[in-house]
């Protein structure tokens, strides 16, 4: 039992520090929401560094190293780039949304483009991409909790547990919760993971290149990416795809409001392709595992990290790393359902209510937490993906939003409002019909060569949205003047 | 600020462009096989060149407007 109690008190340690990181603020939407837009370099890195060490990188990738193999190595790649792409995306976003007082992603759309039809797509199909990632931190979270308890505790009764804390949370402390928690989060996570990842390799098979040697002569061909299925053309469109998406979810482009200057994302461009060499370690402890506790396939690849755990250490040790797992959870989690809640209330029900008071709009959001936190448990209850097959779903749906997002910083918007509308609609409905029917371009097209059949579906959809807004743009332009573009203070 | 900002792209060149010539096992690098040595080389990479990206920008000049 002594694993749960450590991680029920990490729980408890978590609740605390919100209640502390409230104190002395008046709770309105823009402290709630951006923390005031007054946070600096450590606090903006440690939010925007919380899409890197989410439920999704202690689990979901080792996970994915362990039931699958070198496509694992994706996840390495795309945060760089994203990174490198934040340099010249973020200035310019953090600008325009001071200069306007803008809370979320779809009143930067809505006041781009001048079109409150635009504000509330994109209001929709963030929270339609949410709704997995929120889905992947509770399944973690569940999954900790009853591997934790050595099986006392259901899974399903986890999930509850898990879901009511993170609530409970959000309610209480908002955006300022997630950074004083992330402190911590990132604290613990750093050591737990360099730790596992140096250890298990060195304590199972006397070092890193006699385990990797061991698993390329158990299962050759697992260490470098498959002929086909996931091959180079699946991982490079998805390391372009998710790039692309990165900052386009509506909780990442939200936390770049809350930095005080634009000089901070500059900097964090450097640091954080750094910051993410940690993933490194999270391979290593997934490779561990494919010998040692052998025999997890489907969802349950999930379980690889934990299982080793248990297995190789008492459960003291267990719980320390269950807790840091909780929390890589419970912060993503709570960034996720403040955007989800502040999505509906500010960009939804705000659009059909324009004279709603902003004290009502504040409570309505905080009271729609519960909901979609609601929501997120039936899903997962329902589910059976894998964490990281989840996270791709999400992507795919986000990513829509690049194309219209690049051309409205542009100096001239070469896309129009309709174009905009047309492209995220015609995208996002590729995607949720090829996630519906589980299509890929093999099944579609099984004559294409090889290497088309793998892409990625996630960019065909991009490349089918921006097919819809050039066209939609260039039918729309000429019968009226080019959308107005306030150009941002400086 | 220049052409400096070009070096952004190699990133991008050396990540999906290189998985064609690196992909495979051996020779084990740092223990390591090479497709994943050469990936975290290019991580290292780009903390790198972005560093010199920001030194280059005048934006990021002290006393710079922005």
């Amino acid at each position: 039992m002594s694993a749960l109690i450590i991680i029920f008190a990490t729980m408890a340690l978590a609740l605390w520090l919100g209640l502390q990181a409230r104190r002395g603020r008046d709770m309105n939407l823009e402290q709630w929401t951006v923390g005031g837009r007054g946070f600096g370099t450590l606090f903006v890195f440690l939010l925007m560094a919380g899409e890197i060490y989410t439920t999704f990188t202690f689990l979901g990738a080792s996970g994915f190293s362990y039931g699958q193999g070198a496509p694992a190595f994706y996840i390495l790649c795309y945060g760089s780039l994203a990174y490198i792409i934040s340099y010249w995306l973020l200035p310019p976003v953090w600008r325009y949304a001071k200069a306007q007082r803008l809370f979320s992603q779809p009143d930067f759309f809505a006041r781009k483009y001048d079109s409150p039809a635009l504000g509330i797509l994109v209001a929709l199909v963030g929270i339609i991409a949410l709704i997995p990632y929120l889905v992947l931190q509770l399944k973690g979270l569940g999954i900790i909790v009853s591997t934790a308890s050595y099986g006392a505790i259901g899974s399903s009764t986890a999930i509850w547990i898990g879901a009511a804390v993170v609530t409970i949370y959000v309610m209480v402390s908002g955006v300022h919760g997630s950074a004083w928690t992330a402190v911590v989060k990132d604290a613990l996570i750093v050591l737990v993971v360099v730790f596992l990842g140096i250890y298990l390799p060195l304590h199972y098979y006397g070092g890193l290149g006699a385990m990797f040697e061991a698993i390329d002569a158990a299962k050759p061909g697992f260490l470098a990416l498959p002929a086909k299925g996931q091959s180079i053309s699946w991982f490079d469109s998805t390391v372009l795809l998710t790039a692309l998406g990165f900052f386009c979810w509506p909780h990442s482009f939200a936390s770049a409001y809350t930095a005080r200057d634009e000089r901070i994302f500059r900097r964090n461009a450097i640091i954080l392709p750094l910051y993410q060499l940690i993933l490194l370690f999270v391979f290593f402890v997934g490779f561990a595992a494919i010998l040692k506790v052998p025999g997890l396939a489907g969802p349950a690849i999930d379980l690889s990290l934990l299982r080793l755990s248990t297995a190789t250490f008492p459960a003291g040790v267990v719980g320390i790393i269950g807790a840091a797992g909780v929390l890589t959870a419970m912060v993503p989690g709570s960034m996720i359902l403040i955007t989800a809640a502040t999505l509906l209330a500010n960009n939804i029900y705000r659009a059909f209510h324009k004279t709603a008071e902003e004290g009502h709009v504040s409570r309505l959001a905080r009271l729609l937490v519960p909901v979609v936190a609601l929501v997120a448990v039936y899903f997962t209850l329902e589910g059976g993906e894998t964490i990281v097959a989840l996270l791709l779903m999400g992507y795919s749906f986000v990513t829509q939003f690049f194309p219209a997002l690049v051309c409205s910083l542009m100096a001239r918007n070469p896309a129009t409002r309709e174009g905009a509308f047309a492209g995220i609609l015609a995208g996002a409905a590729t995607v949720a019909a090829i996630s519906l029917t589980h299509t890929t371009l093999g099944t579609l097209f099984p004559s294409l060569p090889q290497a088309v059949r793998d892409l990625n579906v996630g960019i065909v959809a991009l490349g089918v949205n921006i097919v819809v807004l050039a066209a939609v743009s260039a039918v729309t332009q000429p019968a009226r003047q080019a959308p107005r573009t306030i150009s941002p203070s400086r | 600020m220049g052409p400096v900002k070009w070096l952004a792209l190699l990133p991008f060149i050396g990540m999906l462009g290189g998985v064609f010539f690196v992909n495979q096992v051996t020779p084990l690098v740092l223990g390591m096989p090479l497709l994943l040595a050469w990936i975290l080389l290019w991580v290292l990479l780009t903390a790198a060149i972005m560093g010199v990206i920001y030194l280059a920008d005048p934006a990021n000049r002290e006393g710079a407007q922005r």
